[in-house]
């Protein structure tokens, strides 16, 4: 939701059954490890997604993926020449 | 495209979900868990023993081209169900990794296609995590040694 628009805490609430308290809760996790970031705008803060931040997370973990990637693909492989 | 192969690791929990899909029929993905021979060329190691049975183990070796003993591993089979699913432990030896717990499920997709969804659990979320990372720090290490390399050159 937030990788389409900047939306304040009361917005994205709006969206979800879980109460405004749960919604912010789970915003000010996101927001301390810098996976969302803050916008004043007036009165009001906007969130929006770090998209450098969320890269970096999945980029931690692709060697693991990529490791287990490559693996399957070699059990793919040999079974294709297992069955002809 | 998507990813064929997805690891689903949520924050703070002490296991993961490897998912992926095969070209293969469900009956030939089963195979090439249960076969010595084929394990052996897929997992490019040496099994010296895999018994596919509820209480039985399995052990693998993996040597250098030297003949020197580089990776040994082994476990202990809880349920097997042919073509469904394999519940067993997985134990690196002479690591400081302890025992984890593998659940695969077998899937069939269509005549030509399955699916297999691996659940890992660690002893803790520290050990999960860290294992998550042994190949992003071994990627790293070698990006460092190549580094080197290229300073040596360089003096």
């Amino acid at each position: 939701m937030l990788a389409v628009q900047a939306l304040t805490p009361g917005a994205v609430a709006d969206n979800f059954k879980s109460s405004r308290q749960t919604i912010s809760k789970h915003i000010q996790i996101l927001t301390e490890c810098e996976l969302l970031k803050q916008e004043q705008n007036g009165r009001e803060i906007y969130y929006l997604i770090n998209a450098k931040k969320m890269k970096d997370v999945a980029d931690f973990i692709e060697p693991f993926r990529k490791m287990w990637d490559d693996r399957f693909n070699k059990l793919e492989n040999v079974m294709k020449k297992y069955k002809s | 495209m998507g990813l064929k192969t997805k690891i689903d690791a949520e924050e703070g929990k002490q296991d993961l979900v490897i998912t992926r899909e095969f070209d293969l029929p469900l009956e030939l993905l089963f195979k090439a868990y249960v076969e010595p021979e084929i394990v052996e060329q897929w997992m490019g190691t040496k099994v010296l023993k895999l018994e596919s049975k509820k209480h039985g183990s399995y052990h693998f070796e993996t040597s250098d081209p030297q003949g020197n003993v580089v990776f040994r591993a082994n476990g202990v089979v809880h349920e097997f169900s042919p073509n469904e699913k394999i519940t067993r432990t997985f134990e690196m030896e002479n690591t400081p990794f302890p025992v984890q717990l593998e659940f695969l499920e077998f899937e069939k997709l269509t005549d030509d296609t399955s699916k297999l969804t691996m659940q890992i659990v660690y002893k803790s979320v520290a050990h999960r995590d860290k294992m998550l990372q042994l190949p992003f720090a071994q990627g790293l290490n070698m990006a460092h040694n190549r580094l080197q390399d290229v300073v040596n050159k360089l003096k």
